[in-house]
């Protein structure tokens, strides 16, 4: 946010905004009138210009999410649908460009927001929509010797049973069998026609990627300031300890100075919204955990929130009670603080301080995640949350029984463990780790004015969290868009101001003190709804009737703002899955920014630059 | 002064390292060779400094809600009624609501008339697929599937070993309510009775009282209870399939010339009735309310 006065155009209401762009683009921007949908479907010649006079004079100028949409059986028409919010805060313009299936084509927005450039080639990759105006259109999470575009309705994997879960093969004849005496490994990829798989086995497969850079694969000898430097092409990763998983950066080097940097990422990949699109809506709870996998409850919240965005519309919906919500604002906050350990210490580790401060850092979670296999069964893939509910309720005692199995006891009383770990654990650790790091002569050195983003850029390239916040941003989706209870809590967002890595560390401390804030106002709220009902909905139905329409749930998870793009198409008596299920995942969008970033700066700084977006490549992959 | 930074932070690490023998002067050693309530003191909520579990000769207790792969719950060998009967009614509503469908079940057939029994024929999981997302157990309306807490399932063959049957999925109530007693009572108090559903339904049917559910942490205490309960004049266990079924044709004609002494025209009509209601239920069960 810049201090200038806005116009009274950049402030109006969503209503305002749309009978603006209608005024503006008489034929080309109309309702989106189909039921349970919202917002605008604008005429995809006039995108370019309408999405400029969003961002420029109705004030939306960061674009949240940009996806596609594959209606084939429905309107038999392809659809990229995003998301765009104004910086101050309010809810989404949604907009959307519709294409025929074949010969897909939407101009590309990369001009107006930086930030679509990954997410149009993944829909690119996924979908297969082609973006007239994209500098480097090519496939992201797959690899190029891939055929057809996964996420399309017709496109079927190689271990395809049915069109959707559950399978009847399961019940009430379920003889087991494993899915690879179906189909052999070997004979379950199919590769393009005009493919020529020898070319892939030698170096020249690299070319293409190389060449997209601008730069090709030789080694080119030029001169800088009188001296003969080579400019050399390294990649870092996919397996390297400093890419936080299997990942890689590919690097133009000038000595040791990066001139430019592209990640490469789809090794974890797993076709996660495809796998969405064929679960029914419960039985993606799980599979969400999955993807942050260090922050599994905020994970599970926002998709929670998305799938109750859509049954709100139902009849017989009764939204979470107190408790439920209280109960998972203090998981989601406890995410939070185990996160923020994570992310430092190991910020901590690609800095070259090897796992003291990631180990002292991390002692505390231990007791989170305790507490969280306690209650909810499990320390890491939590599966918590239900639609307008959580699964239990805070246990009694935090308790484990001799048995056979194990010959070791504990026995607390949960509001005990809990009072304890927020009131005197929890912040005697972060200020342990403050004073451990904050003032240290090398952290500083290492991180100050290293790995700058300015906020103006941070905006357009879409980043979201920490890495947002510390470019002078205070854009928190708790506070922009609040959900749960967090209008009735008291805390304030973090933020500063340098956009470099040692800001992005402090306000990882900062924000952890927050979440003990929020913390220690949960406390009493969850003594007080002691005894309420968890959970508003019928524990029986496990295949919830889930209502036409589209929802977009977000929250503000501890990397940065998760969302869900979720559609139903329910027929009320055909199978209840997603229609689409789609994740905009903060650890994504935020690497748009890398190379930016790193421009200039030293190999060993990418790392700790990365190390600073706090990637997972669970998420990352999908 | 350039360095303090790095001084006040060695000072921290050097802090860490005293904290941690620190905690064993404070317990005296009774953390390696003291009795085993001791660890729970040792890892209470205001210890400090860093510990050790010496896996595999020690394992931390795995708190009562943890889930591993799922098992069957089925009565125990010395259950007075029906000993080793199967808990599960083979409704099919775990196998549908698991995420990754790792759950394999063939539906029990009567034999003569082709009608589905309330059991399960075979019962498989593929733990190389499951999640360990818990469903099958919140879900399940008869309490019959859990999640264990042996999480060694390692071995050398996949192939051989990881897809688990009925028999090696089986294990015994005292079981259950050994590794979760708290949740064992949560589920007892909520059926009413020690018992199985159906058992608690038909006892009401044949006008019997089903045992009443009182609060016990102890196995033994309710297999007492159940002895204590069984019907005294019956010299041997009678059919299994007589014992727990409620949506059971089958059990209905099974038992019909036995007794003697019912109509057969009634028995008959009682039969459709039965039969009608299990379709009425199935495609609920289907519908998924």
């Amino acid at each position: 946010m810049t201090d200038q006065m806005l116009a009274p155009a950049q402030t109006g209401t969503i209503e305002n905004a749309i009978a603006f762009l209608k005024a503006r683009f008489p034929d080309s921007v109309k309702d989106d009138a189909r039921s349970g949908y919202s917002g605008v479907v604008v005429d995809k010649l006039r995108l370019v210009d309408v999405a400029r006079t969003l961002r420029d004079e109705l004030g939306f100028d960061y674009l949240s999410s940009a996806t596609a949409v594959d209606y084939l059986g429905v309107s038999d028409h392809m659809e990229m649908v995003y998301h765009a919010y104004r910086t101050s805060g309010g809810p989404a313009l949604v907009f959307k460009a519709q294409t025929e299936r074949s010969n897909a084509e939407v101009p590309s927005l990369i001009d107006v927001w930086p930030g679509v450039d990954y997410q149009e080639r993944e829909a690119w990759d996924l979908f297969g929509i082609r973006f007239a105006g994209h500098p480097n259109l090519k496939r992201i999470l797959m690899w190029d010797g891939f055929e057809g575009h996964p996420m399309r309705k017709d496109w079927r994997e190689a271990y395809y049973e049915e069109e959707h879960k559950p399978f009847d093969s399961r019940w009430p004849r379920g003889y087991a069998r494993r899915a690879e005496e179906l189909n052999v490994y070997g004979r379950n990829v199919r590769y393009p026609d005009d493919l020529d798989l020898g070319s892939l086995k030698s170096d020249s497969a690299e070319e293409s990627l190389y060449t997209g850079m601008g730069l090709g694969i030789d080694v080119s000898a030029y001169e800088t300031e009188g001296i003969k430097t080579d400019k050399l092409v390294v990649n870092l990763g996919p397996h390297h300890p400093s890419t936080h998983g299997v990942f890689r950066m590919v690097v133009t080097l000038d000595g040791e100075t990066v001139l430019s940097l592209e990640p490469v990422m789809g090794y974890l990949h797993r076709n996660h919204e495809k796998i969405g699109e064929r679960n029914a809506w419960l039985h993606n709870m799980p599979f969400t955990d999955r993807l942050d996998y260090i922050s599994s409850m905020s994970n599970n919240l926002g998709y929670a929130l998305a799938v109750e965005g859509l049954l709100a519309s139902g009849a017989r919906y009764v939204p979470p009670t107190y408790r439920a919500e209280a109960i998972r604002v203090l998981m989601v906050e406890l995410t939070r603080i185990v996160n923020h350990f994570w992310a430092i210490g190991f910020l901590l580790n690609d800095l070259g301080a090897f796992f003291t401060p990631a180990l002292y850092a991390i002692a505390e979670r231990e007791k989170i995640l305790d507490f969280f296999e306690a209650t909810a069964g499990s320390r890491m893939m939590c599966n918590y949350m239900r639609f307008q509910g959580v699964a239990k309720d805070l246990p009694e005692r935090i308790r484990s029984t001799a048995n056979l199995l194990n010959d070791r006891v504990r026995d607390f009383n949960t509001m005990d463990y809990l009072t304890e770990l927020i009131t005197e654990r929890l912040p005697r650790a972060i200020d342990d780790l403050d004073r451990y790091l904050t003032d240290s002569e090398i952290v500083r050195s290492r991180t100050i004015g290293v790995g700058y983003l300015p906020p103006e850029m941070a905006i357009a390239y879409s980043t979201a969290g920490p890495l947002l916040r510390a470019s002078g941003i205070p854009y928190d989706v708790r506070r922009a868009e609040p959900y749960s209870i967090y209008p009735d809590l008291d805390f304030d967002v973090a933020v500063r101001y340098n956009g470099d890595i040692y800001d992005r560390y402090l306000i990882r401390l900062d924000e952890m003190r927050e979440s003990v804030r929020i913390l220690k106002q949960v406390l009493p709220r969850l003594e007080k709804s002691h005894g309420e009902s968890i959970f508003s909905g019928n524990k029986a139905i496990y295949m919830p009737r889930v209502p036409v329409g589209e929802a977009y749930g977000r929250v503000e998870n501890p990397k940065g703002e998760l969302g869900y793009y979720v559609v139903s198409e329910g027929d009320p008596k055909g199978p209840q899955n997603p229609w689409r299920y789609h994740v905009r995942a903060p650890s994504f969008i935020n690497l748009t920014a890398l190379g930016a970033m790193c421009k200039g700066h030293k190999v060993a700084d990418v790392v700790a630059i990365l190390g600073s977006i706090d990637i997972v490549l669970g998420e990352t992959d999908r | 002064m350039y360095g303090m930074g790095i001084l006040k932070g060695l000072g921290v690490t050097i802090r860490h390292f005293f904290e941690t023998y620190a905690e064993d002067i404070r317990y005296s050693g009774r953390r390696y060779f003291g009795a085993k309530s001791d660890f729970s003191e040792r890892q209470g909520i205001d210890t400090r400094g860093v510990y050790t579990v010496q896996y595999p000769e020690e394992k931390i207790a795995v708190p009562e809600r943890f889930r591993f792969v799922p098992f069957l719950v089925v009565n125990d060998a010395d259950h007075p009624e029906a000993p080793g009967e199967d808990w599960c009614t083979s409704c099919g509503i775990c196998s549908k609501v698991c995420p990754p469908q790792c759950i394999w079940i063939v539906r029990g057939e009567d034999p003569v008339t082709k009608r589905p029994i309330p059991q399960p024929e075979a019962f498989y999981i593929d733990t190389d697929i499951c999640m360990n997302c818990g469903y099958c157990a919140e879900f399940c309306p008869f309490d019959a599937i859990k999640m264990d807490h042996d999480y060694e399932l390692a071995s050398y063959d996949r192939t051989t070993y990881h897809i688990h049957d009925k028999a090696r999925l089986s294990k015994p109530f005292s079981y259950w309510m050994s590794i979760a007693p708290t949740t064992a009572n949560e589920e007892a108090r909520d059926r009413g009775s020690w018992e199985h559903t159906d058992v608690v339904k038909e006892k009401k049917k044949a006008g019997r009282s089903a045992i009443a559910y009182t609060p016990t942490e102890d196995p033994a205490e309710v297999l007492a209870l159940l002895k204590a309960n069984a019907p005294k004049p019956e010299p041997e266990p009678e059919p299994a399939a007589a014992s727990s079924t409620s949506a059971a044709p089958a059990a209905e004609e099974a038992s019909a010339p036995a007794a003697e002494a019912v109509d057969a025209d009634k028995a008959a009509r009682l039969a459709k009735r039965e039969a009608a209601l299990a379709r009425k239920r199935a495609a609920k069960e289907q519908s998924g309310e």
